[in-house]
């Protein structure tokens, strides 16, 4: 593996010339995105533009052809399988709400709850107080207190989200990959939601994919705009609103 | 949904905690009706009973280890007869050498079969299984070694559903070929036999098949109990999550592997000590134990019963067994179409098993109830239907160490996803 040449200091996340192909297309063409520490930043982009793909190749779910995904400098996450990065601190959020349906709300935050990921650890695991206290804490953020004894499998579509949310905040990530997180919801639950990442982005990083512009418009944070794999615009939502390219891909159809 | 009711039910495992009373009431029956009660009194029960009873408690106690692995972990192995026979065999070889001058050729060391194979020597492998602590060693370490090597390879590489499945059947095909082999050195196509004592005692003495069939109900309440604690742990629901959503599970930083792993080792030694307490009752053990029906039939236990419950595995071992016992004696040569057609209607119309369909017939009775009960009944019933989860929302801030407790709830959902 070639070392880069000089990763910027203080980047939590440096991807770089990326490209990942399925039988010769390829869904994610020299792609390169820097992420801050405490930096959050919405991802747009047409169907299929390689949004999913490109949080595929950060957590460890695909291998990239080539390029460079370093975490925190120094780790080269295409080294490392999804567990291992989950456990570097990069939580992740599913375009399909991915929650485990056959356990309650509760258990479900309980087993994302960082610490504790060992065989015989989980075997012997009781759950402390403390513990108790933080899934009651992001109970009540993701506002379903009420729900805690509920299957995960019978709540709504807008409440799995949050729950996934929940799960992903319950792991005490540094970075969060969100993809899709308003899909299904209602106006009321999605202005919601941004509020909640924005509290969120106060100490940790986040990169949301998003297709709902009133959503992004709401975070009010950088856009990076991807198009065939690779980056077409970078900058504030209006600045990219106003693109010419941006408008005839994506925005203007 | 009839959560409430199976949430209610197995809060605290009634169920379970009968089963584990019956099996303590048995231990003590079944031994007091063989030995006490003389021939012709009405509470007798013959040693062809008491052998019958507890080749069932064997079987169910291969169920649950099938269960752990299928049920809450989603692993379909269509080979656990194997561990089952492997464990029947390293109790076999101790009966075999607990024979001694006895046998046929009256060889002090080589059991009968070496010697008509004109061996001199006793095999490296069969050293050591003169010692009974020895042999239950390996009891354990033999198919908890070939559950380790293979889940170790199978599960590093990811394969999973059917795939799994096939190369699971294809272990214990492959064992039953090797096992055939005279020169295996295992007796062959007769496999172990003509078995004589265990510890001293004499094997067609009633009072040893009595202290068996005990021995196996305990081992049935002592497997039951570890799978419990292990299902009710948080490993178990980590073990719920493998099953229903893996990616889902790596990606909160789980090693789905080391997971599969450690339930896999375990069942495998559970299927290995059922199999060692089957092989002194029904007296043989040969390579037909490997054949790869044997292991499907295990798992048609299992999903009669209803898996991801545990007892429901018991349950189903019992009554496919009694089935096939009888079966067996009124229509020999149906046995296979019935199991099969067992097989389809449970997947088909059953797929919580016979545990799922007496919690729905209960609802049924419920809501009949509501209905008969008074003239709004329509609109009542609707709304059980409607909000099935009132009783769960009002249980507002459980306990901490209360939340650690059961999981009940797989059991109503869990078996949809085969
Ligand atoms: N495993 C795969 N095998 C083959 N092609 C794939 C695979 N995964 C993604 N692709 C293709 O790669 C391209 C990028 O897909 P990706 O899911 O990353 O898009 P996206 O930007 O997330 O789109 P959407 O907004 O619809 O979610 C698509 O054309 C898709 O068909
Ligand atoms: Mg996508």
């Amino acid at each position: 593996m070639s070392k880069p040449k000089h990763i910027p200091q203080n980047t939590l996340l440096y991807v770089d010339g990326v490209t990942k192909s399925f039988d010769g297309f390829k869904a994610l063409n020299s792609l390169s995105l820097i992420m801050e520490p405490g930096e959050m930043r919405a991802i747009i982009g047409p169907n299929g533009a390689g949004k999913t793909t490109m949080m595929d190749v950060i957590t460890g779910k695909l291998r990239p052809d080539e390029g460079i995904v370093m975490f925190e400098q120094d780790i080269d996450l295409t080294q490392h399988d999804e567990a291992e990065i989950a456990n570097l601190g990069i939580g992740r959020k599913f375009q399909k709400p991915s929650v485990i349906e056959n356990l309650t709300v509760f258990e479900n935050l309980e087993l994302a709850l960082s610490g504790g990921r060992g065989v015989f650890q989980s075997l012997l695991h009781k759950l402390s107080n403390q513990s108790f206290g933080r899934i009651e804490e992001v109970l009540e953020l993701i506002r379903l207190q009420d729900k805690r004894s509920w299957l995960a499998g019978s709540l709504s579509h807008g409440q799995k989200q949050w729950l996934e949310i929940g799960m992903l905040i319950m792991q005490e990530p540094r970075l969060l990959l969100i993809d899709e997180p308003a899909a299904g919801m209602t106006d009321e639950e999605t202005a919601l939601t941004a509020e909640l990442f924005k509290q969120l982005a106060q100490d940790h990083s986040l990169v949301v994919v998003e297709h709902d512009m009133d959503f992004v418009k709401a975070l009010d944070c950088p856009v990076t705009v991807l198009h065939e794999g690779s980056v077409l615009a970078q900058g504030t939502l209006e600045q990219v609103q106003q693109n010419q390219q941006v408008i005839e891909v994506y925005l203007g159809r | 949904m009839s959560r409430s009711i199976i949430v209610s039910f197995l809060m605290r495992d009634k169920v379970g905690n009968a089963l584990l009373a019956v099996l303590l009431a048995l231990a003590i029956i079944v031994p007091f009706c063989s030995l006490v009660f003389e021939p012709g009194d009405t509470f007798y029960l013959s040693s062809y009973w008491v052998t019958l009873l507890g080749k069932y408690l064997c079987y169910a106690l291969l169920a649950v280890a099938v269960d752990l692995v299928w049920g809450y972990c989603g692993i379909l192995s269509l080979g656990h007869g194997a561990f089952f026979a492997l464990g029947g065999y390293a109790m076999g070889m101790y009966l075999m050498r607990q024979i001694g001058e006895r046998g046929v050729y009256a060889n002090p060391l080589l059991p009968d079969f070496m010697v008509f194979l004109n061996w001199t020597e006793l095999p490296w492998y069969w050293q050591g299984f003169d010692m009974f602590g020895f042999a239950m060693l390996m009891v354990l370490l033999v198919p908890g070694a070939l559950a380790f090597l293979f889940g170790y390879l199978a599960f590093r590489s990811r394969v999973t559903g059917v795939y799994l499945s096939i190369i699971t059947q294809a272990l214990t095909y492959a064992l039953m070929l090797a096992f055939f082999r005279n020169d295996m050195g295992f007796g062959g196509n007769n496999g172990l036999t003509d078995f004589k004592d265990i510890l001293g005692f004499n094997l067609q003495h009633s009072g040893t098949r009595a202290a068996l069939f005990s021995l196996s109900a305990l081992a049935l309440a002592g497997g039951y109990l570890l799978c419990r604690f292990i299902v009710n742990s948080k490993l178990g629901r980590v073990l719920i999550a493998i099953r229903d959503s893996e990616s889902r599970t790596r990606f909160i930083g789980y090693r789905v592997e080391r997971f599969k792993l450690f339930v896999f080792v375990v069942s495998a030694m559970l299927a290995g000590v059922a199999g060692a307490l089957y092989v002194p009752q029904v007296g043989i053990i040969n390579p037909g134990e490997f054949a790869p029906l044997n292991s499907i039939e295990s798992i048609v236990w299992v999903a009669v019963g209803g898996r991801g419950t545990l007892f429901g595995a018991i349950f189903g071992a019992w009554m496919v067994n009694f089935g096939k016992t009888w079966f067996t004696g009124a229509f020999p040569e149906l046995w296979l179409f019935f199991l099969g057609g067992l097989f389809v209607v449970t997947t088909l119309w059953l797929p919580k098993g016979v545990v799922g369909l007496s919690a729905q017939l209960s609802k049924m009775r419920r809501s009949k109830a509501a209905s008969g009960a008074n003239t709004e009944a329509p609109v009542q019933a609707q709304a059980v239907e409607a909000e099935p989860q009132p009783q769960q929302a009002s249980q507002v801030a459980p306990e901490p160490d209360k939340q650690a407790e059961p999981t009940p709830k797989n059991l109503d959902q869990g078996a949809a996803n085969v």
